[in-house]
């Protein structure tokens, strides 16, 4: 069968940059495109015309509108060309130029014609590029031709229509899915390509019909599927069903066998993909695992470094969740981490940390010191991380770790690699108490010689936390005071703020630490001027050995407890209006992010010295403006929680209400957005009348009426309850709507003068505990959650009965509690068994609590939770637990 | 949990890639929008061929993780293949494609693969590319079955008799063309 492909000329240039496009040149070639329009016309010289076009668009080139354009016309003439060759090289051309709709018609019949013609390889290539450039309206024309296409015998043939038909599911679903019966005879085509295609289509039209693809992939595992790849996308399908059926079924797996059987499959994707797909069953059993975990390691020692490379990357997830599963393989890993490739090399190792036991730990600590010298940062970082938890796993072994991270802290290395590094030195420090001495003289060491201004100065800061705690404070002095001599401004600035935190902890200090700062009052920059100045002030005493001001104290380490984002709205305020700043008048609420942020896959990132995190502009302002500005509701004071709208209406009724929800100290405000969808309607005297006879703790107090609706210019009334103070109390309200309608005339917009009484059924509104608190959350939880008394603490445990998921389970109590999770523990990892989730908050009275959730799996999708709640009182403490175990 | 937190339902195609060994391109074919401009692909060809233009990837297929994607490549001569998928694709799958479009390539130039080859011949690469993945998804991966196609019917059974001879007068043409198209 082969025939010679193509000939070569044997004579080489020796020229070594020689390029058959060399010089080429846009303008030249757009000239040459006109041999297109020769009434002779010359194949081959049109075919390299064509090549040109092409090297240019893919070089980055790019066609005006009217360059393009002439070139489509130009080129469409070559369909008059019977040449194999140049018709081939036509439909690229025409596929890259991506013609516009007016265009498109110029082309059409032609292609039609060549969709029909008696050449496989027209046939195919017709309908790629017709599908490509089609409309809606074509593609109805064209739509017959397709559907046979799809069971056309030649295996090119159907592969085009069943791809093209993948691809115009997006724009056209509702033509593809009318071929259906075509597709699902493809899939039995007994050429391996186009039953991959078939299958993908098939999928795809159903997928939103569960029960479908169950029918599918039952009866496709029974059948024989010949194409690796169309058995590769059956596993995936089948892996979607086990995760959908899973919630009910109890003893064996269904369709586990077939997973297990295509690890015996003959083509390495497949026995991939399955083992894959094993692993990543949600709660998979041990027994389940071993068959995948066992291929996995054969793959291990593979000559192809694509299948080491996908072996090593699963089981390091797997490493994750079931590490005693992998430590069959840590023979296997351990030669891999000489790997040519580092990428391989840096998954085993941190396989290794993952899986390796506490006696491991010194032996791959020296192989991983010799590996690190030789790795890219990006994967240093990787190990970093892997070693960091290693440690928190093994507090015991924290002195070899830690020696390792100074070490590795004293080389080269960019900024991320160092931040890495120190913010794992910070996390160890704080969660294990034996290693703060060492690790802070490492840091110490370190900002003698950092070239990295931000970690200076967060370095400085931990230090001023840190340091006055230990057994020896003054030791860090000296490394403090040398930066106030050789560093940047901003690092003194950092340095002198530390120094202070030093004189106010440590009283025997004080004196010289008072010494040092007036030095600094001579210093050349303004802001380490101020500091010094201002610090001396506070700390006060005149340098004896004093106690410190509780007021100090507080002055110098409370932290920040308003989220930057309102600081800097209230700032832009303050700058332009005349009124003093009042720091009490920032509003303390965090808003709910934005999702985008956790979008990132890869896993959460530990904070280590970071920040809080920062919040969108709230609407609570808005708010406050619109309830000062009510004379009634005024009086009130000011509301400590505005809740996020709650619909009252279905979409797309006549009226569109929803509810915002005022929690005062005293008083509860509903306020009704009201907006009028009716273009022929004016509403007058609108009203929500509002039955509490479910809410027996409020009682009704006013009514604040809406003068007039027109149509489409929402407006607001608003109904005040009144409720025992400081009482966090919970009830159902029914809402009626009530106003008085009056007929506009479209033409003139004139209201008639009569209107008539109408009412409006709404939906019920609820009070909920969570309306009492506010989303306030902590920089450091850790060290807000000791700076309470731990008898202020209440702790209890609570089944919470059959879950979806453990994600599910931790959603649904956050939303219960209305407060806002900390370090980034609301994201639950997936496979997990349990998870801890940190919450903070500011309950109605502004007392703070803390809560700190654990959440186990404690059965097929039992899920227990233990409760510790810390609060400044400990009413609020037990009320926290009320509102958990009645809701 | 969301469906779209799994893997596509089926294998996809970011890029594929044939630079020299300048990382300059050859041939390029992007089926991802997350690459909107001319200049951020040039920035991701800039990228990927540094970090991997020192790895040894000529007997077997290479493979690294870059940006969260998965890049599978080979190098031979003076020319570098890649082929990106998303960070959860099968790296088999992608494998396999490289191969294809690697063994298609040799096929076409005859075994003589080095740059030079690939520009004299670029409408071939651009063919090749062509019938190997449609938009993202895998048209098929047979070197044999893509050089077949590619090298215009001369290799399919069905193709009538006067289509043969004309293909094979089109070879004969062809291997003229060649010889005297870019001097």
């Amino acid at each position: 069968m082969a025939q010679p492909l193509v000939k070569k000329d044997d004579d080489r240039d020796d020229e070594a940059e020689y390029s058959p496009f060399m010089g080429i040149e846009k303008g030249a070639v757009l000239q040459e495109a006109r041999v297109f329009n020769d009434p002779q016309l010359d194949p081959r010289r049109c075919s390299q015309v064509i090549t040109k076009l092409l090297y240019l668009l893919n070089q980055g080139e790019t066609f005006t509108k009217v360059e393009a354009t002439e070139v489509f016309f130009a080129v469409t003439k070559l369909f008059q060309s019977r040449d194999v060759g140049l018709r081939r090289m036509l439909y690229l051309m025409i596929k890259e130029l991506s013609p516009s709709a007016d265009e498109v018609i110029i082309v059409t019949s032609s292609l039609m014609k060549d969709m029909n013609s008696k050449t496989d390889m027209y046939r195919a290539n017709a309908i790629r590029v017709l599908c490509r450039i089609t409309d809606g309206v074509l593609l109805t024309q064209i739509e017959r031709y397709l559907k046979q296409a799809i069971v056309d015998k030649n295996p090119v043939v159907a592969s085009a229509a069943l791809v093209s038909g993948i691809h115009l599911l997006q724009t056209n679903p509702e033509v593809v899915k009318r071929w259906s019966n075509e597709v699902q005879e493809a899939v039995q085509s007994r050429a391996a390509l186009v039953q991959f295609h078939a299958l993908a289509l098939l999928h795809q039209i159903r997928q939103n019909d569960r029960l479908a693809v169950s029918k599918l992939v039952t009866s496709l595992t029974r059948g024989t599927v010949r194409s690796p790849l169309a058995q590769c996308l059956l596993i995936r399908y089948t892996s979607q069903v086990i995760r959908e059926s899973a919630s009910n079924s109890q003893g064996d797996r269904p369709f586990y066998d077939f997973l297990e059987g295509c690890l015996r499959h003959k083509a390495e994707m497949v026995i991939f993909e399955a083992a894959r797909a094993i692993t990543e069953l949600s709660g998979v059993t041990s027994r389940e695992l071993t068959p995948a975990i066992t291929v996995l390691q054969l793959f291990l020692s593979s000559s192809k470094p694509v299948l080491r490379f996908a072996a090593v990357r699963t089981l390091n997830k797997v490493a994750m969740t079931h590490p005693m599963a992998v430590t069959n393989c840590n023979i296997d890993m351990e030669s891999l981490i000489s790997d040519q490739n580092r990428s391989i090399a840096t998954l085993a190792i941190t396989t290794l940390l993952k899986t390796g036991n506490e006696s491991s730990v010194d032996r791959l600590m020296k192989q991983i010191t010799n590996f690190m010298s030789d790795i890219a940062d990006e994967f240093k970082i990787v190990v970093v991380e892997a070693i960091r938890s290693l440690c928190l796993k093994f507090p015991l072994k924290y002195r070899a770790l830690m020696n390792f991270l100074s070490n590795i802290l004293r080389e080269e290395g960019g900024f991320e690699y160092k931040k890495a590094i120190v913010d794992s030195i910070v996390i160890l420090i704080r969660d294990i108490p034996d290693a703060k001495e060492s690790g802070l003289l490492h840091l110490c060491e370190f900002i003698e010689d950092c070239e990295f201004t931000y970690l200076s100065t967060q370095i400085l800061h931990f230090l001023g936390i840190e340091g006055p705690k230990t057994s020896d404070p003054s030791k860090y002095i000296r490394y403090i005071y040398n930066r106030v001599h050789l560093e940047n401004a901003t690092v003194r600035a950092a340095a002198v703020s530390t120094l202070a935190k030093f004189g106010a902890m440590v009283d025997s200090l004080k004196p010289r630490v008072f010494v040092l700062l007036r030095r600094c009052l001579f210093d050349s920059d303004d802001e380490v001027r101020d500091r010094a100045t201002l610090y001396l002030n506070t700390l006060g005493g005149d340098g004896e050995v004093v106690e410190t001001d509780k007021d100090v104290k507080e002055f110098l380490f409370g932290a920040l407890e308003i989220p930057l984002v309102n600081l800097e709205t209230s700032l832009r305020n303050y700058v332009a209006s005349e009124e003093a700043f009042d720091i009490n008048s920032v509003p303390k609420e965090v808003k709910s992010q934005p999702l985008a942020e956790k979008k990132a896959p890869g896993k959460k990132q530990p904070t280590g010295l970071g920040a809080p995190p920062a919040a969108p502009p709230s609407t609570v302002d808005a708010y406050e403006k619109l309830l000062s500005s009510i004379p009634e509701l005024a009086s009130l004071g000011k509301p400590f929680k505005s809740s996020a709208p709650t619909e009252l209406t279905e979409a797309e009724t006549e009226y569109a209400v929803n509810v915002v929800k005022h929690i005062y100290d005293r008083h509860v405000v509903f306020q009704y957005n009201c907006t009028n969808t009716i273009p022929e309607q004016l509403l007058e005297e609108v009203s929500v009348v509002v039955d509490s006879s479910d809410a027996e703790e409020f009682s009704f107090v006013l009514s604040k009426p809406l003068r007039s609706l027109p149509y489409d210019s929402p407006g607001q009334t608003f109904v005040v309850f009144e409720k025992p103070e400081g009482v966090p109390a919970v009830g159902k309200f029914s809402n009626t709507l009530k106003f008085i309608v009056k007929e506009v005339d479209p033409n003139t917009g004139e209201a008639d003068e009569d209107g008539v009484d109408d009412e409006y059924q709404l939906e019920e509104l609820e009070v909920v505990s969570a309306d009492y608190m506010q989303k306030v959350g902590v920089s450091n939880f850790r060290n807000a959650w000791e700076s309470l008394d731990a008898d202020l603490e209440r702790v209890d445990e609570y089944g919470l009965g059959p879950r979806e998921s453990l994600a599910e389970a931790v959603n649904a109590v956050i939303s219960l509690l209305g407060m806002q999770p900390c370090e980034g523990t609301e994201v639950v990892a997936s496979n997990s068994r349990s998870h801890t989730c940190l919450l903070s908050g500011v309950f109605i009275g502004n007392v703070r609590v803390l809560a700190r959730l654990q959440f186990g799996l404690t059965g097929p999708k039992e899920v227990a939770m233990k409760l510790a709640v810390k609060s400044e009182d400990i009413a609020v403490s037990d009320a926290i637990h009320e509102i958990v175990a009645s809701g | 949990m969301a469906l779209s937190s799994f893997r596509d339902a089926c294998p996809t195609v970011k890029n594929i890639l044939l630079l020299d060994s300048e990382g300059k391109r050859v041939a390029v074919k992007y089926y991802s929008d997350d690459w909107p401009t001319n200049n951020s692909k040039l920035a991701f060809e800039k990228a990927l061929f540094t970090k991997t233009m020192k790895t040894n990837a000529r007997t077997e297929a290479e493979i690294t993780m870059f940006d969260n994607y998965i890049i599978v490549y080979k190098f031979i001569q003076d020319l570098h293949f890649f082929v990106t998928g998303g960070d959860d694709e099968n790296e088999l799958i992608l494998s396999a494609v490289l191969q294809g479009f690697f063994d298609s390539v040799a096929l076409l130039l005859r075994n003589n693969v080095d740059k030079r080859e690939a520009l004299e011949n670029l409408d071939l690469i651009f063919l090749c590319l062509d019938e190997i993945v449609e938009r993202g998804m895998i048209l098929e991966t047979d070197a044999n079955v893509i050089a077949g196609k590619v090298a215009v019917n001369s290799m399919d059974p069905a193709a009538p008799l006067s289509e043969q001879t004309i293909s094979q007068a089109l070879a004969t043409a062809r291997e003229h063309l060649t010889r005297t198209l870019f001097q």
